[in-house]
């Protein structure tokens, strides 16, 4: 897991995808951050968390796109596939690789809260409770990346997959407000993804929602994982 | 030491590997020979761990690939049919890699050198693997596969695509390290596999059409009965003096080489050399001897050959 953590590390900034994943979102994160606390004078950063989240959901995909698809283009995934290591670590070495990265881009907000220090009281509580949040919300997400680059050998397609997958992920909350039974209503609204997250914007702290987060990634890098046992199998 | 009891893999309704049972003892070389599509990438892969059998078994120092893949995986350098190069990585840094992923106790600095001297990869050590030539490349791959020193050595083709020069340096290093390795090497070429391996499985349609030491099978193979000579001399009389020889199957002059000299394809009965007899002939009738060669053998040829009048398997080869 180490040694494909590193690579992976490696290959992020030698190629230019970190680099662009990073300037795109903090160019994005810069521009809410100008217009909902610079240009109105406030401290509360909960309107550029609340943005982080749809900056993710077209960012994310970019950052795991090529994470398997191009092991299986390149045909490098037989080397790793007869090294002796776990399907379970090669998942997660890439997994965490893609995840430092995340987390370097979303720690931007420790400087936007600094620069607002200077000019009057930061909350930073419900800072580090929104930027727990949205770490998250990524976990979860690239996992997904990831699971749909393991389906693929082109990234584009692994990139543009990802991004359907978690607009519809995002849109469930629009389809649950139309459905009419209650109990389909209440299983959708507990499987958004936006409304658990808004919830930490607003400073509510749910450990049901940390939980929901960490088992939507545990269970992507699992499937993950099976997508390779199979087709070794099949 | 690898053991193979009965594999077989199925994808679908083909069957690309059939029941196929051998036993390579540590510091033996074999060599897998078989057209292309004969099912010797899907039995190296089998054994690597990178597929699964569809049912038997296969043995790596008497661990079985599917029940600790882990552990026997440890003991295997392979170098599949495309080389496993992350090409955004310079020769050092995915070499390195390589040494981590493969978890390497082995001291890092000399072990890596050792690799890369031995494949002679040390002068592009700070190369993009993408800028490398396909001789390179493979080299490359090779070294990847002895990193960590592994007693077993599984390499597929590994000379595909090298020039004569690079070919000869690889025989030899296959060869070196088969003294202290247990290797399995596959390709479609005889003279190769001949030149390198103390045994040799030939494989075709997924099953093991024969499995012989490489001195037996060149026997088997010679091909001195059938020649052809290029003879300057009037066609219809030197095709009759050769129809005088003991022994001979028959003769063709179909090709016209150079103007008035042809071609002719002689074959005699296994085992009879009527070199000899040629040149005897053309001296008493003062034609010239332009050229004399032995005919190769292409791969077909060699199946009908080892397969022939021994029974084994014919059928299975249809």
């Amino acid at each position: 897991m180490g040694a494909i953590y590193r690579r992976e590390i490696g290959a992020f900034f030698s190629s230019s995808i970190a680099y662009i994943f990073l300037a795109v979102f903090y160019i994005f994160a810069g521009l809410f951050f100008t217009l909902d606390n610079i240009a109105v004078g406030s401290t509360d950063l909960s309107g550029v968390f609340s943005t982080l989240f749809f900056i993710s959901i077209f960012l994310i995909p970019i950052l795991t796109m090529r994470l398997f698809s191009e092991e299986k283009k390149q045909r490098t995934e037989q080397g790793l596939l007869t090294a002796p290591v776990s399907l379970t670590g090669i998942v997660l070495g890439k997994y965490f690789a893609a995840l430092t990265v995340f987390t370097t881009a979303v720690s931007i907000i420790f400087i936007y809260g600094f620069i607002l220090s200077l000019y009057g009281t930061v909350a930073w509580m419900t800072v580090l409770s929104n930027y727990l949040a949205i770490l998250l919300v990524g976990s979860a997400f690239i996992a997904i990346g990831l699971f749909v680059s393991s389906l693929t050998e082109n990234q584009l397609v692994a990139a543009i997959g990802g991004i359907v997958c978690l607009g519809i992920l995002f849109l469930i909350d629009i389809v649950a407000s139309f459905v009419k039974i209650d109990w389909l209503q209440n299983i959708l609204y507990d499987l958004s993804f936006y409304t658990r997250y808004y919830e930490f914007t607003c400073g509510i702290f749910n450990l049901s929602s940390v939980l929901f987060y960490i088992s939507t990634a545990i269970l992507f890098n699992f499937f993950t994982v099976r997508v390779f046992e199979k087709r070794r199998w099949s | 030491m690898i053991e193979v009891r009965n594999l077989t893999k199925h994808y679908g309704d083909k069957k690309a590997v059939n029941d196929i049972s051998f036993t390579v003892n540590d510091g033996e070389i074999l060599g897998f020979l078989g057209p292309n599509g004969a099912g010797k990438s899907t039995t190296m892969n089998m054994l690597t761990g990178y597929i699964s059998s569809t049912s038997g078994q296969a043995l790596i120092n008497g661990v079985d690939i599917l029940e600790d893949p882990i552990k026997a995986k440890s003991y295997i350098g392979y170098l599949p049919e495309i080389p496993p190069l992350y090409v955004d990585m310079t020769v050092y840094s995915y070499l390195n890699f390589m040494f981590d992923l493969k978890k390497c106790k082995l001291p890092r600095r000399s072990h890596l050198k050792d690799v890369m001297t031995l494949c002679k990869v040390i002068d592009v050590k700070d190369r993009l693997i993408r800028n490398l030539s396909k001789g390179y490349k493979q080299r490359v791959g090779l070294a990847q596969a002895l990193i960590n020193n592994p007693p077993v050595l599984i390499l597929d083709e590994p000379t595909v695509g090298l020039d004569p020069k690079q070919i000869i340096e690889i025989r030899t290093l296959i060869k070196r390290l088969g003294k202290n390795h247990t290797v399995i090497l596959s390709s479609h070429i005889l003279s190769e596999i001949q030149a390198v391996c103390d045994r040799v499985i030939i494989i075709n349609h997924g099953v093991v059409a024969a499995d012989d030491t490489a001195t037996n099978l060149s026997d088997k193979v010679s091909t001195d009965h059938r020649i052809i000579a290029r003879i300057d001399g009037p066609k219809a009389e030197v095709l009759q003096a050769i129809r005088t020889i003991d022994g001979l199957k028959y003769v063709r002059a179909d090709m016209e080489r150079e103007k008035n000299i042809y071609d002719f394809e002689i074959e005699a009965e296994p085992g009879i050399d009527i070199r000899r007899d040629i040149n005897q002939i053309t001296r008493e009738h003062g034609w010239d001897i332009l050229m004399l060669k032995t005919m190769e053998m292409t791969l077909e040829d060699i199946f009908l050959k080892i397969t022939m009048g021994e029974g084994i398997r014919q059928d299975d080869l249809r």
